[in-house]
């Protein structure tokens, strides 16, 4: 569905985009991810052919998003980032106008609209004027207008940002139906929600590809990076923790008190897992354990560690 | 065609969806509507030699609301979409940059006309009223109203191109502003300089839309005026489309 092959944006002397390859399949829906800055906006407007790219090239549906612009937007369903509307218009009206700029035939223009005023559960409100919406509508309204022309692609950039929880809750449940019909690729700079909604994530940084994968693998491939948390009532524990340390396949072991118990942080060596060890030797030594446990690798790890910044 | 046509009706219905647009035609059939008054006194006081379309089209009262006018049409059109953001879902959408430009332009265009449509009653009660023929002959209606129509074509013209190179409405307006009086005054030194015949004095008049209005009202055509105001308003419009592009894919 997309192509993109060493797509680079530079605006004067900085570089935005720099040389980025991906491929989207139909029906998936792809994040990106990426701190502010990092080129995840320019991307998208490259691709739904609002701006030139200064090298490289991109396609859409088999069509050059800059040579052939016009077919390969026929394709495309973008969103921007600040959901721009015409505030003077009534919803139905804006749709029915967008609809049909975009090329759905007349008569089938009433239905199309009424299709997605449903689907974004926007019957309630089509015939208010936009400018009095509140903004959760107003992304709707937007979302609404990306795919009233039953694109095959829908671009959406930041389609959560400044929601309520409840509101951010309707517009995920409405991605997650719409991948039936559309592929969709996605920006957010939410971590949780890449995890949540999407097949595949296009991590992003300063303008460069530093990973692509599924978010398990992702997380699989970073799993080693993780502690685990070992809980005990110990006699002593500095010498506790160079008795853990000596365990096989320890690497490291840091730990504080918290009241009688002593909390042991232990990094293990790559592709180990010493639990069982762990426990084995707090048996032995009769101490009494209040938990040992692996915490799950979140997806902000992997972004930190990929990024290179710190947890956020 | 459908796209131009559907871009067109969008700008028509967003002119009348700001209370600007009322403001502009209520003050707009005052000042006329004065103007008008002033034509029928200047007959009453016996000038003798000029009829009553020649007097409401050659006043200080009609120059002063058309100049006025194109900034308070035009300013709105690429200035607000670039400031509101809504010209990338416009520009993403399947259509050419010059359907943009051109829907926007006649939109404006369109509103231009509308504004003078009423002046044309006026002329049909001055003579149910007065029984005075309001022209010498059809001619100077058809001569005043097309010189309405071709200044329009290029004044319109420059205020789309102010408005696409801003992201403000007022520095668009007053950009238009600006250029639209530099160019009337321009064609009013022809009054101030002496001698007929010179190289200067006919390059004023060929510039000068006081003269051409004076000439056309009466029934007199000169291809002249056609030619320029239809040639300037291509250049201005190739202009706006270059700017338009540009200033998109600057960004």
């Amino acid at each position: 569905m997309i192509k993109v092959e060493k797509l680079t944006k530079r605006f004067g002397g900085f570089t935005a985009v720099n040389g980025i390859d991906f491929e989207v399949q139909k029906g998936e829906i792809v994040g990106f991810l990426g701190p502010n800055g990092a080129g995840k906006s320019t991307t998208m407007r490259m691709l739904s052919g609002f701006l030139p790219p200064t090298s490289g090239k991109a396609e859409v549906a088999g069509f050059d998003v800059f040579a052939d612009s016009l077919r390969a937007r026929e394709h495309i369903g973008y969103m921007p980032e600040s959901v721009p509307l015409y505030t003077d218009m009534r919803v139905h009206e804006f749709l029915r106008y967008r609809a049909a700029l975009k090329g759905v035939p007349g008569r089938r223009l009433k239905e199309r609209v009424g299709d997605v005023l449903e689907l974004c559960g926007l019957q309630d409100v089509e015939k208010k004027i936009i400018g009095n919406l509140s903004k959760g509508y107003r992304q709707r309204v937007g979302l609404a207008d990306a795919m009233s022309h039953e694109p095959d692609l829908l671009i959406l950039d930041e389609p959560t940002i400044g929601l309520d929880p409840n509101q951010i809750r309707l517009v995920r449940d409405l991605i997650r139906n719409l991948r039936r019909h559309h592929t969709i690729l996605l920006s957010t700079h939410i971590l949780p929600e890449g995890e949540m909604l999407c097949s595949r994530v296009i991590i992003i940084n300063k303008g460069g590809i530093e990973a692509l994968d599924t978010p398990q693998n992702l997380r699989a491939h970073l799993g080693q990076a993780g502690h685990i948390l070992f809980d005990a009532i110990v006699p002593d524990a500095q010498a506790a923790a160079s008795a853990l340390r000596a365990l096989e396949s320890v690497q490291s072991v840091s730990h504080r008190a918290d009241g009688e118990w002593t909390v042991f942080t232990i990094h293990p060596a790559p592709s180990h897992d010493p639990r069982e060890s762990l426990y084995r030797h707090a048996v032995d030594n009769k101490w009494r354990i209040r938990e040992i446990s692996r915490p799950p690798v979140s997806l902000e790890q992997v972004f930190a560690e990929v990024t290179g910044g710190e947890e956020i | 065609m459908r796209k131009f046509l559907i871009l067109f009706g969008r700008e028509v219905s967003s002119a009348f969806h700001q209370p600007l647009a009322y403001v502009v035609l209520f003050f707009f059939l005052i000042v006329t509507g004065f103007n008008f008054q002033a034509g029928v006194t200047l007959l009453n006081t016996g000038a003798g030699t000029v009829t009553m379309v020649q007097a409401f089209f050659n006043t200080v009262y009609f120059w002063f609301p058309f100049v006025l006018v194109f900034p308070l049409i035009t300013m709105r059109v690429f200035a607000e979409e670039a400031k509101m953001g809504t010209i990338e879902t416009l520009m993403t959408a399947p259509v050419k940059d010059s359907q943009v430009v051109l829907a926007k332009y006649a939109g404006c265009l369109f509103f231009y006309l509308i504004l003078w449509a009423p002046s044309l009653i006026y002329f049909v009660v001055f003579q149910e009223i007065t029984g005075v023929k309001a022209a010498g002959a059809v001619g100077s209606y058809v001569g005043a109203y097309g010189m309405l129509v071709l200044m329009g074509l290029l004044f319109t013209a420059i205020g789309c191109l102010a408005s696409a190179l801003t992201d403000n409405q007022i520095v668009a307006a007053i950009i238009s502003f600006a250029a639209i009086l530099g160019f009337f005054f321009l064609g009013l030194l022809s009054f101030l300089l002496p001698s007929t015949g010179t190289f200067l004095r006919e390059l004023t008049y060929y510039l000068s839309p006081v003269e051409h209005m004076m000439d056309f009202s009466q029934g007199l055509f000169d291809t002249r005026p056609v030619v320029f105001y239809i040639s300037s308003t291509l250049l201005v419009l190739f202009a706006t489309f270059h700017i338009f592009q540009y200033r998109r894919w600057k960004s």
